[in-house]
């Protein structure tokens, strides 16, 4: 009187054991298996300006870069240090604000503001944010909400650097396709330079700070320090595309202190795959689209990001780069018990 | 004396703002940042029932901290309590609703200054030179009142030292018999009701704004930060200290300086005493 | 008399209502093994914490070497070469045995020290790991430094533990019941380790439970009981103190249930 009953297994499919470390030499099945994926990203993402037919969408395209970069400032910090940025908008504006004002009243050339912005943007905020690196990562994330809507105050307030109506006539880059390739050029970058530097052993100090941060201070290290490293990559991956986004507009203001800049990140990470850091990348090709298309509805937007960002949340899906990576490498079948 | 009078208003109504969040924090460790997004809830369903529906106004202030209340509860019910134990998605989660809410009546088309709602009396009576309208006046009662019957709630009453068990010690609580995730559900609702009240006191002295929510929220956190994350006493006190110091720049720099006062208030907090002027926080760095 | 390597004076540690430590004083000398010893809750882990800097004593003082050093952060007082093995290990399990110690390798110390074995110059980090471990019982040919940590058994484990300690070159180890989980033959592995390590000229203070193989390796013992210290002498002495008899067993007459070889 035995019930027969089956569960669901999953074993990595054939390629991928036959493609693992040095045997994925052995023949190109093997090594296509691997660097197909990472190429068509690749190639993808390089060929975007041109697939996109108008002036409109390929706009879009640099918008969904910025978001990108600053997705995957949010996942490295939150995924790989333990430091939760609900302020993404913190690092946009600052960058932004420097950016507009090198630019317009220094007349410092775009390529130079960029990287002047990154840096002293990096800076600046790994110097705010100083005061909550030894505490409870609860204060990080209650701080970096903080920020963004405090500058915005302060500068509409004090009617600094513009006020409300921010710095106008700031240069564009030279060109559309110069624009769009540099900022899906620091994307791939930012990209393939986070991915392998967390696999270093340098790198494996920020997870060792996130998943026992005793046994590194009992190994003579100080924590602080190499969190103040990891926000100021952070914030100066933030600062950078803040200051490509005044270039793009020609405009700085104070909406670059807003609210989607905090939460599209976020977002966009929970739904591609947290963790993966070509997740929030994905997770930006999707959601600033829609966002775009959902341009008319006004603030239904956030509403349609907190949503999504609580859905995610409370059912812990591991986003799409997960479920993604699981059918790639992985087959499932029913078997006897 | 204008200083003392409206610094005490001015902190008293910060008290109002941070005692929800305190209460929230102090008893189940969720920090809600739903706080905000719960005071404008009351303040845009106290308008609507009294101003399209056309309740009274008294019966219209009930019912809206009934629905505060039980929005409260929901909250925990279907989502805070997906995540308890897990700070970072807990402010997450948290936030995301807020946002949802606030951004929500937005689109919904709550915008410009046009939402008020009536004072409870009008008409002012002078503190010895000062002008005090009747409004701020019983603002500042009710408020003190609340403190000292939430004092009395916790301290002298089974419900209460059932919360304070378990803001103390979870897992102790739990032993005896305290349903930890019941008594958050209580905690939350009660913050929520707080947080209503101090709506409904407040509100009427201005407009209902959404970007009210975000300042309650910024506000909320620095009274309860620089007081100490989980002790109520040390929430007021800080109010007081905030409160006074805000006016204090209104009154000798300029009127832009609330926020930076919030803010450097928290910095300073951090810097010097992380743990807040009454704060219970032991393992303040990091997890042990 | 030489002076105290490690000193504590009137160490007291309250946790709101609960005095974990109640004036706690003694001295380590060089070279010695030191066991702390005590019935559970007595506050063990408590002293190594506030000796270590992860914990703030309520009040009292300790010295390294003369210096004070209370109170400091744990990675300047493991940087002065005070290291400390923690009772509940998380090493990287999904990584091989030998990246877990490139991290303290990492550290200020070890690059100026070149870690254990190091030359003083911290070369390749990765070669030094491997060393330290074939060093303190992995065998490098059995590839054991590279075997995925997960596979590992508990004797390795607390082993690589000590070897965190070890690759910062450190003056004192405070093993908190490094003999903890450990078969009989495994305990009996280590005890040689210990002994050579003092050889090596660190001093080492044990916390154990396992008072055997304890009383092995420490030619002087402290007894803890209540946050109290009861007793500090050599092992002989604390075994024939009724005091420490009655902390562990209660206060009726019992047989000497422990002899130790």
């Amino acid at each position: 009187m035995s019930t027969q009953e089956s569960r669901k297994e999953r074993i990595d499919r054939g390629i991928k054991v036959r493609s693992d470390g040095l045997y994925a030499l052995m023949s190109w099945r093997e090594l296509s298996y691997l660097t197909l994926p990472r190429f068509i990203m690749i190639a993808g993402m390089l060929s975007l300006p041109f697939l996109m037919p108008d002036m409109y969408w390929q706009r879009v395209i640099s918008i969904v870069c910025i978001y990108a970069i600053l997705a995957l400032s949010f996942d490295f910090l939150a995924h790989y240090v333990g430091l939760v940025s609900l302020g993404g908008a913190f690092f946009i504006g600052t960058g932004g604000y420097i950016a507009g004002i090198l630019n317009s009243y220094f007349s410092i050339p775009p390529f130079l503001t960029v990287p002047l912005a990154a840096i002293i943007g990096g800076i600046f905020c790994t110097l705010m944010l100083l005061p909550c690196l030894p505490l409870k990562g609860v204060y990080f994330a209650i701080v970096t909400l903080m920020y963004p809507l405090f500058m915005a105050r302060v500068i509409e307030a004090f009617d600094i650097f513009g006020g409300t109506d921010g710095l106008v006539g700031i240069d564009s880059f030279s060109s559309s396709f110069a624009e769009q390739y540099f900022v899906i050029g620091m994307v791939l970058i930012f990209l393939f330079g986070l991915r392998r530097f967390v696999t270093t052993d340098r790198g494996l100090i920020f997870t060792a700070i996130m998943d026992n941060d005793q046994a590194v201070k009992a190994s003579g290290i100080d924590i602080t320090r190499y969190k103040a490293l990891a926000v100021f990559i952070a914030s100066a991956m933030g600062c950078m595309a803040g200051a490509c986004l005044t270039h793009i507009y020609m405009w700085s203001g104070i909406s670059q202190f807003a609210l989607d800049f905090s939460i599209l990140p976020i977002a966009a990470t929970v739904i591609g795959g947290a963790g993966t850091l070509v997740g929030p990348i994905l997770g930006c090709l999707i959601l600033v689209p829609v966002s775009e298309l959902l341009r008319d509805f006004g603030t239904l937007r956030i509403v349609f990001y907190a949503s999504i960002l609580v859905g995610f949340i409370l059912f812990k899906s591991g986003g799409i780069m997960e479920f993604g990576q699981r059918k790639y490498e992985q087959f499932e079948r029913w078997t006897q018990i | 004396m204008e200083i003392l009078v409206y610094g005490t208003i001015n902190s008293v109504s910060l008290a109002l703002m941070g005692l929800g969040f305190a209460m929230v924090y102090g008893i189940s460790r969720v920090p809600n940042f739903a706080h905000g997004a719960l005071y404008i809830v009351c303040g845009f369903v106290t308008w609507t029932l009294f101003h399209k529906i056309g309740l009274p106004y008294f019966i219209s202030i009930i019912l809206s901290l009934c629905v505060n209340g039980v929005l409260g509860i929901l909250m925990y019910r279907f989502v805070l309590i997906r995540v308890r134990g897990m700070n970072i998605s807990e402010i997450i989660a948290s936030y995301a609703i807020g946002l949802a809410i606030l951004e929500g009546f937005r689109f919904g088309g709550f915008r410009g200054m046009t939402y008020t709602l009536p004072v409870f009396m009008e008409g002012s009576l002078m503190i010895g030179d000062v002008p005090v309208d009747f409004h701020r006046l019983i603002m500042m009662v009710i408020g003190i009142l609340l403190v000292a019957g939430l004092w009395v709630f916790t301290h002298h009453t089974r419900i209460g030292l059932a919360l304070q068990g378990m803001a103390q010690d979870e897992r102790a609580a739990l032993m005896l018999g305290i349903d930890s995730d019941f008594m958050a559900m209580l905690a939350m609702g009660f913050g929520a009701v707080l947080a209503g009240v101090a709506a409904t006191l407040i509100l009427p002295l201005g407009n209902i704004v959404v970007e009210s929510g975000y300042h309650v929220l910024i506000m909320s956190i620095a009274v309860c930060i620089v007081g100490g994350l989980g002790s109520w006493t040390g929430a007021f006190f800080a109010a007081f200290i905030i409160g006074y110091a805000q006016i204090l720049t209104v009154v000798f720099i300029g009127s832009h300086f609330q926020m930076v006062v919030a803010l450097l208030a928290i910095i300073l907090t951090l810097i010097l005493k992380p743990s807040g002027l009454f704060g219970q926080q032991k393992e303040l760095e990091e997890r042990v | 008399m030489t002076d105290p390597i490690l000193k504590t004076n009137g160490l007291s540690k309250r946790f709101g209502g609960v005095k974990a430590l109640k004036d706690v004083s003694f001295d380590v000398f060089p070279g010695d093994v030191l066991g702390i010893i005590g019935p559970n809750g007595s506050g063990k882990t408590t002293i190594v914490n506030c000796i270590t800097g992860f914990i703030k004593p309520t009040s009292g003082k300790v010295f390294f070497r003369g210096k004070d050093i209370t109170g400091r952060p744990p990675h300047k007082i493991a940087d002065m070469g005070v290291t400390r093995t923690f009772q509940v290990m998380r090493p990287y399990y999904s990584l091989p045995a030998y990246k877990n110690l490139v991290i303290p390798l990492f550290s200020p110390r070890a690059k100026r020290t070149g870690g254990w074995r190091g030359g003083g110059n911290l070369g390749n980090r990765q070669t030094i790991a491997i060393d330290i471990l074939e060093d303190i019982g992995f065998e490098r040919d059995s590839y054991i430094p590279f075997k995925k940590t997960s596979t590992l058994p508990t004797g390795y484990l607390k082993r690589l533990e000590l070897a965190r300690c070890l690759a910062l070159k450190p003056e004192i180890i405070i093993c908190d019941e490094v003999f903890s989980g450990l078969s009989m033959s495994e305990i009996a592995s280590m005890v040689p380790l210990i002994e050579r390590l003092q050889d090596e000229g660190i001093t080492i203070v044990m916390i154990e439970h396992r008072l055997r193989e304890l009383f092995q390796v420490a030619n002087r013992v402290m007894v803890l009981n209540f946050g109290e210290k009861l007793i500090e002498g050599t092992p002989l002495d604390v075994m024939a103190n009724k005091k420490v008899k009655e902390a562990y067993f209660g206060s009726e007459e019992v047989e000497e249930v422990m002899t130790y070889a």
